[in-house]
This record gives structure tokens, sequence and C-alpha cells, in this order.
């Protein structure tokens, strides 16, 4: 007789939290949720304000490329056409160009300060990479453009020559100031330092039986780091580059400086034409009439719409090889 | 304190010419594997220190090739130390340091010039805890000594095969050898690392405390694979576990710290450190009085 035993229904649990545990669970979901509140407001401000000019536009805000707008003298828009696409492509382009050349360099140094350097290097460097990053952007800006762009240009001459046959690397007209491979470069040394402290970190929570034991085995150091430390690290490499093409994104004055902004859309890195939506939004915003404006509204909004979808792939990446690792 | 190998341990390998390089020239097949090779493994005055702080003094020991050598003694004598300071694997602690020579095969293992990561594919090691690498199959687990080493294998599944089934594990992981290592249970992880260490043929291993995660059927089967690797290589063995002392070694060394630095009491056979220990705290400890 095997009925004796009644399978009971899963009970109900509940617990009642402690007074003192409800008021710090309402201070942290206060913090928590402030950030977003916050995010969101902005977002529907700056949806609100553009919603005229995306309205008029349509798709082709986003699919054309043109910035032009004609009043009369009472200041009445007579014609206006605002195209995002260009900006878009330099958006890209720029911030793509900064994480192909700063990941390597990153990784690189944070393997050296976690695996090579010595511990007074190690200090010391941290300290300067650090102090990389609360760096003021127009700085990195004026130094780009300065002292930078001679080298980067040469440097675009020497790519075109013979990698030219890329389509990527085409220049026609022959013009290498100002390109947005120039701006890359800025941003990638915007970028290093954030990239590299996350790498870091990363790296240095890899488990050190696991390295014992790759040394152990007669690994060299390199082997060792190839065996566990990337594999441990890869997927927070991988949400470093994606936080620094955040930033690379964003960044508004050090590409206002540097990048000779054209409403074109020029998918050739080297070629000095381009720009990005935020240098494109503090270029417009001094002298814009209201109208305008709102198009400057709405072009944030799709700037940050961008970075969202960034930001989403990021974790889709991350956590679709973090597993492996760990 | 000279140990006697075993005469007919010492005849074959005294007849292999002392080859450094088991693994290196692994062109010449050796599916099957050899007796012990080299003349043994000695260290002579070693001496360890953590910063400041003077842990393991003055160990004199020999093992010969193809002995089983069990170190016993209470937590924090140095006997974990003492065999990380073999295959150099101490001075990876930030501020160790150490005096005194290892000779594998006569050679000194610290002399200038020698490749460190050549001594550590010669000197084997597993230890205490699992550390199969996450990121790999099981099959990968046991060949990576082979990627890592860069060293050249003419037919890796064979090695493999050899390598599980030495370790004892190939019945239970045959099917499944492109899955990852962490589906594994503790003990057969450590198998496992016992087989990854063996893929690149070392002529002496080191194990620390390989079973004191483990539960005991895995622990007799750890035992089984010490018994029948000391066929082929040198085995030295830090245990908190008397008995498993007693079951698997050849001979014994009781290493005690009375507040200082860790020192070696007393090795012999391991019989005789068991029945009639020369020395009085080597018969208290092992008779239980204290430790």
């Amino acid at each position: 007789m095997s009925n004796a035993t009644l399978v009971p229904e899963a009970r109900k649990i509940s617990t009642e939290p402690r007074r003192s545990d409800k008021v710090f669970r309402g201070i942290v979901t206060t913090g928590g949720l402030s950030s977003l509140v916050i995010l969101g407001l902005i977002a529907l401000f700056l949806a609100y304000r553009g919603y005229e000019v995306l309205q008029q536009e349509g798709l082709g805000f986003i699919t054309k490329a043109e910035w032009a707008i004609t009043t009369d003298d009472a200041g009445n828009v007579l014609e206006s056409h605002f195209g995002l696409s260009a900006m878009l492509v330099g958006t890209i382009l720029c911030s793509l160009v900064a994480v192909v050349i700063a990941l390597p360099i990153s990784v690189f140094s944070a393997l050296f300060l976690n695996f090579y350097a010595p511990n007074w290097m190690k200090k010391i460097l941290i300290a300067i990479v650090d102090m990389m990053a609360a760096f003021p952007s127009i700085l990195f800006g004026i130094w780009g453009f300065l002292v930078l762009m001679p080298s980067v240009e040469y440097w675009g001459k020497l790519i075109n020559k013979y990698l030219g046959w890329i389509p990527l690397f085409e220049v026609k007209p022959y013009f290498f100031t100002r390109s947005p491979f120039v701006a890359g470069v800025v941003l990638a040394i915007m970028i290093i330092p954030i990239i590299t402290s996350v790498s870091r970190e990363i790296f240095a929570q890899a488990p050190l039986d696991r390295i014992q034991a790759a040394f152990a085995l007669g690994a060299t150091r390199w082997a060792m780091i190839k065996a566990v430390v990337i594999p441990h690290g890869r997927s927070g490499v991988i949400g470093g580059a994606m936080l620094g093409l955040g930033r690379a994104m964003g960044e508004t004055v050090a590409v206002y400086t540097v990048l000779n902004i054209v409403f074109q859309i020029n998918w050739h890195v080297l070629l000095g034409a381009g720009g990005n939506v935020a240098s494109l939004i503090i270029l417009k915003f001094g002298e814009a009439s209201p109208y305008e404006i709102k198009a400057l509204m709405a072009a944030g909004l799709i700037l940050f719409l961008l970075t969202l979808v960034v930001n989403a792939l990021a974790n889709v990446i991350v956590k679709s090889t973090g597993k492996s690792g760990r | 304190m000279i140990q006697t190998p075993e005469s007919e341990k010492e005849m074959t390998s005294s007849a292999q010419p002392s080859s450094l390089a088991s693994v290196a020239n692994a062109k010449s097949p050796r599916t099957q594997p050899t007796k012990a090779t080299g003349t043994g493994l000695e260290t002579r005055g070693i001496h360890a220190w953590f910063g400041k702080n003077h842990v393991l003094s003055n160990v004199n020991l020999e093992f010969a090739a193809g002995s089983v050598t069990a170190l016993i003694g209470p937590s924090g004598c140095g006997k974990s130390t003492f065999i990380r300071t073999i295959n150099r694997m101490h001075e990876f602690i930030p501020g160790a340091a150490m005096a005194g020579e290892v000779l594998l095969d006569g050679k000194d293992v610290y002399a200038p010039g020698v490749d460190v990561t050549k001594i550590r594919l010669q000197i084997g090691m597993v230890f205490q805890k699992p550390n199969p690498f996450p990121s790999m199959t099981i099959g990968e687990n046991v060949l990576s000594g082979i990627k890592l080493a860069q060293l050249k294998v003419d037919n890796k599944d064979e090695l493999l095969e050899e390598c599980l089934v030495r370790a004892g594990l190939w019945n239970e992981v045959k099917d499944r050898l492109n899955t990852h290592g962490g589906s594994l249970s503790g003990g057969q992880q450590q198998r496992l690392c016992i087989a990854r260490a063996l893929a690149v043929r070392p002529q002496v291993l080191l194990m620390d405390e390989p079973c004191s995660a483990l539960d005991p059927g895995s622990t007799l089967r750890i035992e089984e694979t010490i018994r029948e690797l000391s066929d082929t290589m040198t085995i030295v063995i830090v245990t908190h576990n008397m008995q498993q002392a007693a079951r698997v070694s050849d001979y014994t060394a009781f290493f005690l710290s009375d507040g200082g630095p860790g020192e070696m009491i007393e090795v012999s056979r391991t019989s005789e450190i068991f029945s009639q220990p020369k020395d009085q705290r080597t018969e208290n400890y092992v008779t239980g009085r204290f430790g």
C-alpha cells in the first residue's frame, strides 16, 4: 500500500524582515532606482523636446545626411532638413577605431601590471593610468590636434599606401587631415585607462590554484596566461571594451576639436571628413534657433538609444562568452 | 639517514642513461611506461623563509628512484614548503627565499642558467585541492601540460588513454572526454590532475596532501594509483593520514617544528618509523600522543 505517504502541497515560505532591515532595504532601493529614474527623465525630456522634429523628418532623421535650416528675418522657419546618418556613421567609426587600438594596448598593460611589473613600478603605473582617466578631455583634444595629428596623418598615409585596396582604407580625394582615424586615436588614448583598469581587476582574480597548476606543468609565464588568465578574464575584458566603446561614442569635446565635421556619409576611416553626434550638438548648440535646438535634442535621443543598444549587445556578448572561463 | 634503494630498482635505473629529457625526446615512442629513470632526487641543507620568518631548517633527504616517500608531521612544520622547494614552486610566493641544494640526477635545480620550466616538467606536482583547468575539456586537461610546455607528441590519443588508465580514471570518463572537467566529482577531478601530471612524463611526482579533500573511496583509488606509479617514478607525498603513509610509502620522514623553523626529525623505512622509531618525538607523534 503505497498511498500511505501522501505527497503534500509545497508550503508557502515567507519571512517578516526586521525593522532595521526594512529601513536599509528602503535606502538601498532608493539609491538603485534613482539612477533609473534620472536616466528615464532625461530620455523623456529629450523625446518631448525632439518630438516635433522627429515627426517632421520621420525615418529620414537617421537615414539622410544633411543639416540645413533657413529662417526669415522674424525667425520663422521656412525650410529645414535634418538627417543624422553621417554623424551616426562617424560616431560608430571613430569609436570602433578607438576600441580596436585601445583594446590590445589595455590588455597588454593589464597583463604587464599583474604578472610582470615589479611591485614599486606597479603602484606608480596604476596611479598614472587612473590619473589618465580623470584627465580633462579638452586637453586630450588639443594635444591630439596640435601634437598627435601630424604623426597619425603619416600613419594614415602608410596604411593607405599598403592597404588602400581595402575599401575601408580608401582615400579619395587625397586628404588625410582631421580624419575619423585621428579622432579614433585620440579617443583610444582616452579609453585606455578604463579598459586597463577593468582588465587588471579581472586578471587579478584569476584563481591562484590554476595558475600554480599551469606553472607546475612546466608552463612559461606567457603559456600560463594563455591557458588560465585569459580564459578567466575574457568576458570581463569584453565588458571593459564595451564600457570604453560607450565612452568613446559619447565623447564630445575631444572629437569636436580634432574632427572635420562634414555632413556626408564617410566610411573611409582615413579620409578627413566625418563627425559624431555629440560633436554635432556642441557645434550647433551655441547659435541654434529654437527649432534647431529641438532637432539637436532629437539627435541626443538617438545617441542615447544607440548607446543603449550597444550596451545591451555588450551584455549579450559577455553572457554568451562568460561561462567557459569559470 | 641515507636511504638504500631497493636493489632491483637501482639496477634498472642505473642501467638507463640519466635522461633529463624523458619527455623532450618523445620522438622515440614510449607507449609503455618504462621503469623509473634517473638516479633519484636529493636535497641538501634546505632552508626556507617567508620574509624574515624562517620556516624550514636544514633538511637533508634522499629519494631513491622509484621509491615512495611519505612526509608526515603536524600542521605548520614545513612539509608543504619543503616539497614546493623541490620543484621551485616556493619562489612564486612573494618574499619567499630558500637556501641549500636540490639535486635531480646529481644536478642542482637551482643552478644559474637552469630552465625552471624544464625542472617542473621533470618534477610534477599534484596539489591538495583538485585544480583542473575549467576552460578545458577532460581530454584537453590531460594534455594541457603538453600544450603549455609546447612538447611534441606523436600519438595524442594513445597518451591520453595511457595517462587516464594509469590515474585510474579511464573507465569513468572514456565516453565523455569532451565534457568539461568541472562536471567530475572531487575524487575524479584529483585523478584527472594526476593524469595531467603524468602526461608530461615526470621523473618525480610531488603530492601535497592529495587526498585531504576526498572521500574514503576516492582516497583508496588514489592510493592504488600511487602504488602503481611507483614502478615508474619517484614519488614524494605529504600526508596527514598516518595510515595512508603506512599503506603507500617505502620510506617515511617525520617533520616537526617546536615553535621555530620546521626540521626533519627522522627518516627511515616506513615499517620502522611506525614500529620502532629512534626519536621519542616521532614515537609520540605516530602513536597519537600529540599532533
